[in-house]
């Protein structure tokens, strides 16, 4: 029973972080139709940056975490949706979703090349160690990360439905249409969630990276868990998202405790096509309609 | 006009079987093992072509596909003594029949679900290959492979290997040149322009849109088949999700749609590396920004670009003696 | 005459507006019937309802006296009802023939004949039927998305005919066709139903295009029935004139 405990908090703890990801791809989605399949190197980056800062520039850490976030933000952000997304969204859904998986290469092969192939240390936030809990033994680093993502969530929900730019941003999402003739700058509002996925993405990175050492390889795991969460938790939904990522953060935990660390990751999988088979609007997603 | 063009299509393919025939005469071995994978990842991007650019469907497996065909075959022909023919024909009909299963489910929901499942399919077959060691040898892989032989003809060398695979290749395209010309290409180009409408014409959405995606699939199963005996050693890593990734950007570097597209695709995408040895490790960013060059540029990839600019000569009236005639 | 639609109460609800509020009507064979009304009042919502596109939230539809509802629109076109949409939807890609015979393709033999057996056998020489027809002769190997706005409705209106459908639903087949073109397209639909006995439901909006084509006229209004009866009925209904006719 500790055990399971145990595993599950560890599972909690990759799964926020899986959240994280799903939040972004999903905000991304919703207003501006983009499918990014680039969203695991999204998080793979900024570790890599973080640490490019350190050891080609020679920053003090806190220094270059910061320099790192800010140029991943103002890089795979601003930079993205403006020369990537805008002018590719013109020609339609597929070509950009196609566009997303050649920056994906690019990102990959840009942090191999550009930096190293080895997977690097990366420096955690909190001290690595274990605590015994009612005879648990729980990793601060675990709870550290649930409590930081909590927050970052929280917080962002708290944006969206309490402030009026965050209703603005939901918006703009639902009815782009009805949101100009609002009055709403619409185009500002797409803009700001790249930001916050990318910021989501920075924060996931950070998190990540001191569990799972920092490497240009990390995104494709994280970026089909984030598809997944994404999906499981219903493709449309802030709530959904961070339901689907705890969920599939929990079952790669258990998986790899109890079935077999060599297909752990192909119980997420079977979750998917089970989602997909079942109840494929998702857990928390509505049914959509049979359209014109 | 539409018909000229098409028969275009069928004069270059034979013209270049033809020319890639005799094309490695003092190329070296390792010339002609380039130009024997190109065609052979032309294959993969043809069947790539059919689900993405004739029918518009987003597969994220066709490196996955390509995998299975290349186990398939390897396993076959060194394990259970197989002929490389059949072995050649059960790769194809088993990546079929996996596109069939995978496909139904997902495009019961929605066609971008498609992409999601394939890519979740992709990672499975990887771990498969890589943990399944018994059976594929995982990450030591499968090695001498043999290569077929031929009415009684040994293709072990470079050159008749290669001319094997000009003739597969080209017996490989004109199937599907004759399939896009069939009412069943048809129904794959209304399906990709206007799914709405084709159903109000009565045409099964479901059944084409699964066909198109396992036939493309199956293609996959054939250029894995003709890849094992190629390289003569097979691992997991080529058929990685991030190898689908790439023959997606060849489709669309090349010209999503056009049947000539997935030659021209591969080539910028297999062979071009090999003339720009300088650029190093850098190649697939430098693929990879074209890529996305193109997409903002011109959608039609290289052969649209060609296209346009063949039509915008043609206007000019100063060029050439005949009118300028408008057909719209 | 047999009845050939017979639609019962359909309703269709979007979250707690009702787009379509329990209408009912029939359309016999050989006859072609009006749907009217102001913007927003169900018409396309009822054709979608009437051909799968959207599940009605309630009510019927019977096809030659089976029910029918809630099939979906590939299954509703294999039974022989076949439709056009408000907006232009022709294949811009394929010629005008090839056009034609997709429409047709699908109505004849198995998928794997389809693919093995004898190319387009009679098709083509039905599309080329329908192309004399329609008068568009000097267009069929012309790229349909290089036909002019009017030409192209022409062809929309071809299409649904060309599996000699049991019903037609034509969607505004006049919106945004210039005058000239609008008798063509009259004469057209005219002659194809004193001709080869098409039976069709015309939802437009042109007046003058709808009393002249049709039979009977049916006339909608926030969802609802408002009246039916002949045009020259329609037009003397004070409610009808109240309603619409009169802004």
């Amino acid at each position: 029973m500790a055990e399971f405990l145990a595993y599950l908090i560890a599972g909690l703890a990759t799964g926020a972080i899986y959240a994280l990801a799903a939040i972004g791809f999903t905000l991304v989605w919703q207003t501006s139709q983009t499918i990014n399949f680039a969203q695991g190197e999204f998080v793979m980056l900024p570790a890599i940056l973080i640490l490019a800062a350190v050891k080609l520039f020679g920053l003090p850490v806190w220094l270059a975490v910061i320099a790192g976030i800010a140029a991943f933000i103002a890089l795979f952000g601003w930079g993205f949706k403006l020369v990537i997304v805008d002018p590719m969204i013109r020609h339609g859904v597929l070509p950009l979703a196609i566009a997303t998986m050649a920056l994906s290469i690019i990102m990959k092969e840009g942090a191999k090349d550009g930096f190293t192939a080895e997977a690097q240390r990366f420096p955690s936030l909190v001290p690595q160690e274990t605590v015994s809990l009612l005879g648990i033994s729980i990793s601060l680093q675990h709870v550290a990360i649930i409590i930081v993502a909590c927050l970052a969530i929280g917080a962002l929900q708290w944006f969206v439905t309490q402030t009026k730019t965050g209703r603005q941003m939901q918006a703009s999402a639902q009815n782009p249409n009805v949101a100009l003739i609002l009055g709403i700058p619409v185009a500002q509002m797409v803009m700001l969630t790249f930001l916050i996925n990318a910021a989501l993405a920075a924060l996931a990175s950070i998190l990540i990276s001191p569990i799972y050492l920092a490497k240009f390889s990390n995104g494709e795991v994280i970026g089909l868990f984030a598809f997944i969460a994404a999906i499981v938790g219903g493709f449309n939904q802030v709530r959904g998202a961070l339901a689907g990522g705890l969920l599939v953060g929990v079952i790669d935990s258990l998986a790899a405790a109890y079935i077999s660390t060599s297909y752990r990751l192909a119980v997420p999988l079977v979750l998917l096509v089970a989602i997909i088979l079942v109840k494929p609007e998702g857990l928390f997603g509505r049914k959509e309609e049979r359209g014109v | 006009m539409s018909a000229s063009r098409v028969d275009g299509v069928l004069v270059t393919l034979i013209a270049g079987a033809a020319i890639l025939w005799f094309a490695p005469a003092g190329m070296g071995r390792y010339g002609t093992y380039v130009l024997s994978l190109w065609l052979v990842t032309a294959v993969a991007v043809m069947g790539l072509n059919l689900t993405l650019g004739i029918a518009g469907l987003k597969s994220l497996a066709q490196a996955a596909f390509m995998g299975i065909g290349a186990y398939a075959t390897a396993l076959l022909t060194t394990k259970a003594g197989v002929g490389w023919f059949s072995a050649f024909a059960i790769s194809g009909a088993l990546c079929f029949a996996a596109g069939l299963l995978l496909g139904f489910p997902a495009l019961r929901v929605k066609a971008h679900y498609l992409a999601f499942v394939t890519l979740a399919f992709s990672t499975l077959v990887w771990l498969v290959l890589r943990n399944e060691q018994w059976l594929t040898g995982g990450v030591f892989g499968i090695s001498n492979i043999p290569r077929p032989v031929v009415f009684g003809v040994r293709t072990d060398n470079a050159l008749p290997f290669h001319r094997f695979v000009v003739a597969v290749t080209l017996i490989l395209a004109l199937i599907l040149w004759w399939l896009v010309r069939s009412p069943w290409g048809r129904a794959f180009l209304a399906l990709r322009e206007n799914p709405v409408r084709a159903a109000s014409l009565g045409v099964n959405i479901r059944a084409y849109t699964l066909l198109a995606f396992a036939i493309g699939s199956a293609y996959a199963g054939f250029a894995g088949a003709l890849y094992a005996p190629l390289v003569e050693f097979i691992d997991p890593s080529p058929f990685q999700l991030s190898a689908s990734f790439f023959l997606l950007l060849m489709v669309v570097a090349g010209g999503s749609g056009y049947q000539l597209g997935p030659f021209v695709g591969a080539l910028l995408g297999v062979v071009l590396p090999e003339w720009l040895r300088f650029t190093g490790g850098l190649y697939l960013i430098i693929f990879a920004a074209i890529v996305i060059g193109l997409l903002i540029a011109c959608p039609q990839g290289v052969l649209g670009l060609i296209e346009r600019g063949w039509t915008a000569i043609r206007r000019r009236p100063m060029v050439g003696n005949t009118p300028v005639k408008d057909a719209v | 005459m047999a009845t050939v639609l017979e639609v019962e109460g359909v309703r269709k609800h979007f979250g707690g507006i009702a787009a379509v509020d329990g209408v009912s009507f029939t359309v016999e064979e050989g006859e072609i019937l009006g749907i009217i009304g102001p913007n927003g009042c169900g018409k396309s919502t009822l054709f979608n309802c009437i051909l799968g596109q959207l599940l009605p939230t309630a009510g019927r539809v019977k096809l030659d006296g089976a029910d029918v509802t809630g099939l979906n629109p590939e299954d509703m076109n294999r039974r022989g009802v076949s439709r056009t949409f408000q907006l232009l939807q022709v294949f811009p890609e394929l010629s005008v023939r090839e056009n034609l015979i997709l429409a047709g393709q699908e109505h004849q033999g198995t998928m794997l004949g389809r693919l093995f057996g004898p190319r387009d056998a009679g098709l083509t020489a039905a599309a080329d039927r329908m192309i004399g027809f329609f008068k568009l002769q000097h267009l069929a190997d012309a790229r349909a998305g290089g036909l002019s706005y009017g030409q192209q409705k022409l062809l929309d209106a071809a299409m649904a005919f060309m599996a000699g459908p049991r019903l037609v639903l034509l969607d505004e087949p006049a919106g945004g066709v210039n005058l000239t073109m609008l008798g063509d397209l009259k004469e057209r639909l005219k002659a194809m139903n004193a001709e080869a006995g098409a039976t069709f439901v015309v939802i437009e909006h042109n007046m003058d295009f709808v009393m002249s084509l049709c039979t009977r006229v049916l006339v909608m209004a926030e969802g609802k029935v408002l009246a039916v009866g002949t045009p020259a009925e329609i037009r003397a209904n004070p409610a009808v004139i109240d309603a619409y006719l009169g802004h």
